[in-house]
Formats: C-alpha cells, sequence, structure tokens
C-alpha cells in the first residue's frame, strides 16, 4: 500500500493548511461580532 | 494596489445568467439520460442494440450531466453571484469568468460525445480522458483565479461564511482532479490513456477522489448555496453564524478520511477501512450541525413554509441532507456494509443525496435567481413552482423508497445459504425479483424529470418576459 504514504501525508500537510486558515481567520478579526455578520447579506 | 474590478460600479450578472440558464437545461438533459437507463434496467432490450445507447456508456454520461452539468453550472452560477454580492464588489475578471463558462461547456459537449464512444478512464465520476481533464484543469484555474481575485479585493471585511465553503470547493476539487486523474497517454494523437495507479493502490486513491468529490463538490459547494440562499428567502439570518463556523472548520476536517468505507471487504489493509468508517461516523455530528443550522432558520418563522413553495425546496433540501448524511455513515459501519454493499441500496442512498439535497436546494436557489437575474418580482408561474415541489419529492420518495426494499432484498438473496452450504438463490434470481422495484423507480425518475422540465418552461417563460437588468453596486456604508 505504498500510495498511503502518499495520501497519508498529504492529508497532514492540508490539516495544517486548515489550521494555518483558521488561525488567520481568527487573528485579522474575521470572527469580530460575527452575529452581526449574518444580518449583514439581507441589505445587499 | 488598486485592481480595475474594484472601480467598477456594477456587478456582472451576465455570467450568473448563462451558468443559471445551463443549470436548467443541463438538468433537463441529465436526467433524461438517468431515466433512460432506468429505463433500461427494467427493460435491457431498450439499448436498441446500438453500443453507443448500451447502459455501460449511458451511465457514465447521466452522472457526468447530472453531477459537473446541472450541479456544476449550478455551483458556478451561485458562487459567481454570492460573492458578488457578499464581498460587494464586481467579479475578479470578466474576461476569465466568460473563459470559465465556455471552457465549462466545452468540457460538457466533449464529455457527451466521448462517453457513447466508448471513451473511458474508467475512474467513477472521473470517466472522461485526458485531453478533456486538461481543460477541465485550465477552466478550474481560471475559476480560482476569478473567485479568489473577487475575495482578495473585497469591500467588506468579513467574508461570508457561503464563501468559506465556495472556497474550500474550489480548492479540494483542484486537488482531487489533479491527484486522481494522474494518467499517461498511450499517444499524444490518441484519447486512450492509463492511471498512474495499479491495483489497490488506484482503488484507494479512486474512493479518496470519489468521496472527497462527494464531500467538497456535492456538499461543501451546496453548503455554500445553502447558507446564502436560505437566509434570503426566508429574509432571516442564520440561526447562528456561530454554529455555521463551527459547522465549516469541522467539515473540512474530517472530510477527507472517509473513502476507505467505499472499499470494505476488498484488498485494502483492514486499518485503513477501519480509519474510514470511523472518520464517516465523525462525519455526522458537522453534517447535522449544520443541517440543523439551516433548518432553525425558520424558528419563529414556520409559516413562511405554508405560502412559499422556493422556501420549501430548500427547507425539503436539508431534510434529505440530514437524512443522506445519517444513512450515509450508518452503511460506512462494516457489518451493515455486508448487506449494503454492491446492491441498489447504494444507489438509493446516491440518490437521496442527489435528488434531495443536491437538486432541491439547487432548484430552490434557481428560482430564488432567474427572476431577479431578468428583472422581474417573482418566477412566471409560481403555481409551477408549487407543482414541481411536489412533483419533486414524490419522485424522490418512490425512487429511494423503491430502492431500499430492492437493495435490502438483493443482500439478504446474496447472503442466504441453504443448510448444506449453497447458495439458496443465484444471481439473476435476484435481478428477476428487483424487477418491479426497477419499474417503481422509473416512475420517481419520470416524476422527478417532468418536474425539471416544468422549470425549464417556468425559466423560459420568466427569461423572455423580462429582461437582462444590470445591478448597481451599493455604495459601501462604513465597516470595521
Amino acid at each position: 500500500m505504498d500510495i498511503l504514504y502518499f495520501l497519508v501525508p498529504l492529508s497532514v500537510v492540508l490539516v495544517f493548511f486548515i489550521i494555518g486558515g483558521i488561525w488567520w481567520a481568527i487573528h485579522s478579526g474575521q470572527f469580530e461580532d460575527i452575529e452581526k455578520e449574518g444580518e449583514r447579506i439581507l441589505k445587499d | 494596489m488598486a485592481f480595475p474590478n474594484s472601480q467598477a460600479t456594477t456587478y456582472n450578472d451576465k455570467i450568473v445568467r448563462q451558468f443559471a440558464i445551463m443549470t436548467v437545461v443541463w438538468g433537463v438533459v441529465g436526467m433524461l439520460v438517468g431515466v433512460i437507463i432506468a429505463a433500461q434496467l427494467a427493460w435491457p432490450e431498450l439499448n436498441l442494440g446500438i453500443s453507443y445507447l448500451s447502459f455501460g456508456r449511458l451511465r457514465p454520461l447521466h452522472t457526468n450531466a447530472v453531477i459537473f452539468a446541472f450541479g456544476g453550472c449550478g455551483l458556478f452560477a451561485t458562487s459567481y453571484y454570492v460573492v458578488q454580492r457578499t464581498c460587494q464588489v464586481r467579479i475578479f475578471s470578466d474576461k476569465l469568468a466568460a473563459f470559465t463558462f465556455w471552457g465549462w461547456q466545452l468540457v460538457i459537449l466533449s464529455a457527451a460525445i466521448s462517453l457513447p464512444l466508448g471513451y473511458t478512464s474508467s475512474k467513477e465520476y472521473a470517466e472522461l480522458e485526458w485531453p478533456i481533464d486538461i481543460l477541465i484543469t485550465l477552466v478550474w484555474v481560471a475559476y480560482a483565479v476569478v473567485f479568489f481575485g473577487t475575495v482578495g479585493t473585497r469591500k467588506v471585511k468579513h467574508i461570508y461564511v457561503a464563501n468559506w465553503f465556495f472556497g474550500a470547493f474550489i480548492l479540494a476539487v483542484a486537488l482531487l482532479h489533479l491527484v486522481n486523474s494522474a494518467a499517461l497517454p498511450v499517444s499524444l494523437m490518441g484519447m486512450k490513456s492509463y492511471s498512474a495507479y495499479a491495483g489497490v493502490q488506484d482503488a484507494m486513491v479512486q474512493w479518496w477522489y470519489g468521496h472527497n468529490a462527494v464531500g467538497f463538490f456535492l456538499t461543501a459547494g451546496f453548503l455554500g448555496m445553502m447558507y446564502y440562499f436560505i437566509p434570503k428567502q426566508a429574509g432571516r439570518p442564520v440561526y447562528s453564524y456561530r454554529l455555521s463556523i463551527v459547522h465549516f472548520w469541522a467539515l473540512i476536517f474530517t472530510y477527507m478520511w472517509a473513502g476507505p468505507h467505499h472499499l470494505h471487504y476488498t484488498a485494502l489493509p483492514d486499518w485503513t477501512q477501519s480509519v474510514g468508517m470511523v472518520f464517516s461516523l465523525i462525519l455526522l455530528a458537522p453534517s447535522w450541525g449544520g443541517m440543523i443550522n439551516g433548518i432553525m432558520t425558520l424558528s419563529g418563522a414556520w409559516h413562511k413554509l405554508r405560502d412559499d413553495p422556493i422556501l420549501r425546496f430548500l427547507i425539503v433540501s436539508l431534510s434529505f441532507y440530514g437524512m443522506s448524511t445519517f444513512e450515509g455513515p450508518m452503511m460506512a459501519i462494516k457489518t451493515v456494509n455486508a448487506l449494503s454493499h454492491y446492491t441498489d441500496w447504494t444507489v438509493g442512498h446516491v440518490h437521496s443525496g442527489a435528488l434531495g439535497w443536491v437538486g432541491l436546494v439547487t432548484m430552490g436557489s434557481m428560482y430564488y435567481l432567474i427572476p431577479r437575474l431578468f428583472g422581474q418580482k417573482q418566477m412566471f408561474s409560481v403555481k409551477a413552482i408549487e407543482v414541481h415541489f411536489y412533483m419533486a419529492t414524490i419522485g424522490i420518495v418512490l425512487y429511494i423508497a423503491a430502492l431500499w426494499i430492492a437493495g435490502v432484498m438483493q443482500g439478504l438473496m446474496w447472503r442466504s445459504i441453504n443448510p448444506d452450504g449453497t447458495l439458496t438463490y443465484t444471481f439473476v434470481e435476484s435481478v428477476k425479483a428487483s424487477y418491479p422495484f426497477y419499474v417503481l423507480r422509473l416512475a420517481g425518475g419520470l416524476l422527478y424529470l417532468s418536474g425539471m422540465i416544468l422549470m425549464l418552461w417556468n425559466t423560459l417563460k420568466t427569461a423572455t418576459a423580462g429582461r437582462s437588468v444590470t445591478v448597481n453596486i451599493p455604495s459601501v456604508v462604513a465597516h470595521a
């Protein structure tokens, strides 16, 4: 099952990207006052 | 840096109109092919002895047409609409967006020609041969540039949750397509190629792709639709915005390793099968969180379901999403899978997700979009939306009930053993016993297709009664 030596590390790399994504989202202020964001789209 | 699109004062709705119309057109075509092959299963002579019309060639045409043509155009249309509206900026590049439209139509056309001719990579849901795969890659890169370019030049600081779902769908599909479709062409002049992987390795890659295509194409993408169009149609914000964010991160985090449940009791190592089963079971949590979040958006406004057929499409789609994301993990349990695998139960499960979730949420979103794209208040006939809703829902119920019965029956017949250890039934006896359920399934499919044809009529009437409108981008209110 050589292919697992490719697919498993690939998934681990993806998890790091996902963690990076959520880290960016939190620290760039994406989640400040989020309940307001749900209402905003009703006004566009 | 100032990009031309950030100076534009109007949205690009032409691209949305094009994809929206083609969503409905390809829906009719794809479902028609589905009905034809459903009839062939009941009456095999219906292939008329013509190789181009044989089940093995039409079946991938059906799946490609409904998933990538109907579903794909629906995703392009809604993602281009939603990303512009929620970011309050024109699409990043009109030219690249136009390329994604014509390129995608060319992919679909090539599929419609090459599959009946017998060209196939034999990879499920990735049957198209290498030259078409290259075209898909080009279109997809353009799609990613347009989408993320638009997000990058947004005028609103916050990225609305629907865009996260669309973004994850675009990135994941790019990766899945590149890895799974890696192949060596026999010659540069011919269509034939061989997969880069062999045997069980190929099977593992195939279902790593296959299940993630379900997770990111057929789930994440359509959840993006759900998180925009349900609040808009209901006129209420999503029940819990906080939960929608948890839904997103939990879903993309857990989806990647559900694939091996397609390969229970095969040459795949046992532990890999078990990993697939466990991840499939975990997936129930984020899936149901999202479903409840969507449905509860109507909390306190349930009466709207009484007289709004579009909202009914959207909410019932979520109940099918909940149903199939419960059924899926159950079927991924090895002992259940021992009964269900290779039977029509699996086909029924796929269709409760495809017809019920993907189909209904797309139709509901299109019924919201199409009148607005043509400067109308509502569809030409609201009554027809109502009729369509009932045709579709009854069609789905007939379809999946017939295949539940057929599937469980087949599973039980195949495992039934006489006291002396011989098989009680021959395979063909299980085929014969399935016949009445195949006819019932065809009836369900016909109803569903008829509803889609009604939608096409309603769409054309709405489009011809209205005109293509250009919508101004509202001047951005001060934002944090």
